[in-house]
């Protein structure tokens, strides 16, 4: 039995789509060839970002196009794109510091910490609580809390502050990485170890061998246990 | 959107079966066993999916049916579209698609002195690297090498693979990890700083390098933020995809055409060099498969290369990842990553027992769980008629303690969350689907092609896997390569004398359609697959 359709509103027009199909999806059959609003179709590039509201409800939802099942009344538009100013600087001349964050993005002490980012966050991320953390200068904290940030793009565009939360948690991350995250000694020392040719006559020795012989060294080899 | 009650008493049966499981190692395949199930099984095999290519350099090569009409379709343009004198941008080093390659590319071409344009179809960063979950290999820990890992690969790759390109590759990996590293990518690490790394399918080392289950995204996000950290040098377009390159008169490649998706505009780009960036072809739909690709996969480089003569290898495999999610049906064919099983999560059939060893490589593994369910009726069924096994990963959980999932897989939790499965209480439906391309055009370990000034990196290309890549060896694939193309494309810019900019090569290949008697063209390259339902 085929489904019954429903009505859903793709910028104030009305389509009848099958309630089955992802935002996304009903968009392309409703005829869209979408060019803006897609890109990894899979929930982790932030292109498909959607405000809606539901037929009788004042509030505002929002979800990623991709991954949102269609309702019935859904009032939607998409937000492909949210001018985000970012900063200009190079990595390798900043300090992991409070004053760094303040001195790239002023602005980032307007934040009124009123969660209106957090609410409209489509990964479920405390982006409030973050830029709590990164106007105490914690740097690490909102690299952790920030990781699952895709970049969509929505904190931005209903921040009251005009703050480019997305932009500040990149940097942090960037920083905490390169900066405070304790440094791997085992692959600086691999490293230098192939830079230093140590390794070219056991891959060359490998490059000359065989197929068979390969095949061979291949079926035999230990694998490294649990 | 959660489990139908039939599934749920599928669920029960793995339920029961786990405590057992939890101490059970299901044998791995001897090699007959492995090619037997291949031969029967992955979609490789099916002689009708595939034919041979009828023009071109590589005429003869096989290839997906899709793939091998797409590769002899029309040019958009004809040698007297546009003035080629009417330049729109100057460049040393042409990246065309960045993604994690042509970023990796843009950034090394710019350190060795080029001005370089990274041309995007969609935005900067719209690319399979965003997705990639699992990892990314790199031997260097002490209890490995480069050359056990050059054994891995190459039996990964039923041993068909390059020497030369996977030399390239395992002693270039811990550099590029500590690139990485370096440009603030957040890896898993332990306390003191050591590389948390697990087994992944086909290894013997546990050299898998991730971060959390966002390792593409984290890797991707950087390298784009690095990229902007240098406006002056590097030109970022979007919505400008390559459609043709740009020869000159001496047989040299000298740029391309973009269009700008928007507008419809021409643009001309001259560049010294140009590097061929544009990753894979899923959204092809190989077989009719679901696919984990972005939206852009279309296999856009393939054709632009091969119509200024690049060869090709190995575009008769594609890698069917094991685990596309086949339940709900709002994210069939999406990646479940590999990390899932390198954790410890076992496949089980609907009775809920194991019928293949969980890290077999993709291939076999594939093979495996589309024999359960085609020749063995063991699959469970969805209600939109997809079938499926069991991905049981509350498993991990138990091995490594709670909350080791949520920890570690976020984005899948996350995933299956949206649609009221717990993955840490709940196994996941899996089938395999089209994931990646494990040929493209035929590369040297510098990144250059057969063509002058003609450059690739990343799943474009072939030979560096062989017949099957390994997980986690294509983000390092993508930076080894993206970075010794970049810096070899920078070098080669400052000799380059370029003549004077044609498309009669676009001409030729329109002949060579005709003479072959090859009809019902379609224009190349697609650019974006059409989803939409047939109107009035």
């Amino acid at each position: 039995m085929a489904e019954e359709l429903i009505p859903i509103f793709i910028m104030g027009k009305k389509y009848m789509v099958p309630p089955s199909l992802t935002i996304m999806k009903a968009m392309e059959y409703a005829g869209y060839q979408l060019i803006r609003g897609v890109g990894c179709r899979g929930g982790f590039c932030g292109a498909c970002a959607t405000v809606y509201r539901l037929a009788g409800d004042y509030r505002l939802q929002i979800g990623l196009a991709c991954q949102t099942v269609v309702e019935p009344g859904m009032y939607l538009a998409q937000i492909p794109f949210y001018p985000a100013y970012r900063a200009d600087y190079y990595l390798q001349e900043m300090e992991p510091t409070f004053q760094t964050l303040v001195k790239t993005y002023p602005e980032l002490l307007r934040c009124l910490s009123c969660g209106t980012c957090t609410k409209v966050c489509p990964q479920d991320i405390d982006v409030k609580q973050y830029m709590a953390d990164a106007m105490r200068g914690d740097i690490a904290a909102v690299a952790d809390r920030s990781f699952d940030c895709i970049m969509c793009g929505l904190c931005v565009s209903r921040c009251p502050a005009e703050e480019v939360q997305p932009n500040i948690a990149i940097l942090c991350r960037r920083l905490y990485g390169k900066y405070l995250a304790p440094k791997a000694e085992h692959l600086a020392e691999r490293v230098a170890e192939i830079e230093a040719g140590q390794f070219d006559d056991d891959v060359a020795k490998m490059k000359n061998l065989s197929k068979e012989e390969l095949r061979k060294m291949y079926n035999e080899r230990d694998i490294e246990p649990e | 959107m959660s489990y139908t009650p039939e599934m749920r008493e599928s669920i029960n049966k793995v339920e029961a079966t786990r405590p057992a499981r939890l101490h059970e190692t299901f044998p791995m395949m001897s090699p007959q066993e492995k090619q037997t199930i291949l031969e029967k099984f992955h979609p490789d095999y099916r002689a009708e999916g595939m034919r041979e290519i009828r023009v071109g350099v590589s005429k003869g090569h096989r290839m997906p049916l899709e793939l091998a009409d797409v590769m002899e379709g029309a040019s958009h343009l004809t040698s007297d579209t546009l003035d080629l004198e009417q330049i729109d941008y100057d460049t040393d080093v042409l990246v065309i698609g960045g993604g994690g390659a042509g970023s990796s590319a843009a950034l090394l071409a710019r350190e060795n002195g080029a001005k370089v344009i990274i041309a995007n179809k969609l935005r900067h960063g719209d690319a399979n690297t965003m997705m990639a979950q699992g990892g990314i290999q790199a031997a260097d820990k002490p209890n490995d090498s480069p050359a056990i890992h050059y054994l891995d690969v190459m039996g990964g790759g039923h041993f068909a693979n390059y020497p030369d390109l996977v030399e390239a590759l395992v002693k270039d990996a811990p550099l590029v990890i500590k690139w990485l590293e370096d440009l603030g990518c957040m890896f898993d690490k332990e306390p003191d700083g050591t590389m948390k790394t697990i087994h992944g399918g086909g290894t013997s080392r546990k050299r898998m390098h991730s971060a959390r289950d966002y390792s593409g995204a984290e890797i991707m996000r950087t390298l784009r933020d690095e990229v902007r950290s240098y406006p002056e040098d590097i030109t970022v377009l979007e919505f400008a995809p390559a459609i043709e390159l740009i020869m000159d008169d001496k047989g040299q490649v000298a740029g391309a055409v973009l269009l700008n998706m928007e507008t419809g505009e021409h643009l001309v780009v001259r560049a010294k060099c140009t590097i061929l960036a544009t990753g894979g072809s899923g959204r092809l739909h190989y077989q009719g498969f679901a696919t984990t690709n972005h939206y852009g996969a279309t296999g856009d480089g393939l054709v632009l290369a091969y119509r200024v003569g690049a060869k090709l290898a190995f575009l008769d495999t594609m890698q069917y990842h094991p685990t596309g999610a086949a339940y709900p049906e709002q994210i069939v064919g999406l990646l479940v990553t590999e990390k899932v099983r390198g954790l410890g999560a076992q496949v089980c059939n609907m009775d809920g027992n194991q019928f293949v060893y969980p890290r077999e490589t993709r291939d076999v593994e594939s093979s495996a769980l589309i024999r359960e369910c085609a020749e063995r009726g063991k699959g469970v069924m969805t209600p939109s008629g997809m079938v499926g096994v069991w991905l049981d990963s509350p498993m991990i959980d138990v091995l490594h303690g709670p909350g080791t999932v949520e920890k570690e897989l976020p984005a899948m939790v996350r995933q299956f969350g949206r649609f009221d499965i717990d993955i840490t209480k709940e196994p996941m439906l899996v089938y395999p689907t089209l994931h990646y391309q494990n040929g493209g055009i035929s590369l040297k370990p510098d990144g250059s092609t057969d063509v002058p000034n003609l450059f690739a990196a990343g799943e474009i290309s072939g030979g560096v896997h062989g017949r099957n890549r390994l997980m986690g060896n294509s983000l390092l694939e993508i930076t080894v390569f993206g970075r010794r193309a970049g810096k070899a494309a920078a070098l080669r810019a400052k000799e380059v004398k370029l003549g004077k900019l044609t498309l009669s090569h676009v001409d030729k290949w329109q002949q060579e359609l005709e003479e072959a008697g090859i009809e019902n063209l379609i224009k190349s390259p697609i650019l974006l697959p059409d989803y939409r339902r047939k109107l009035r």
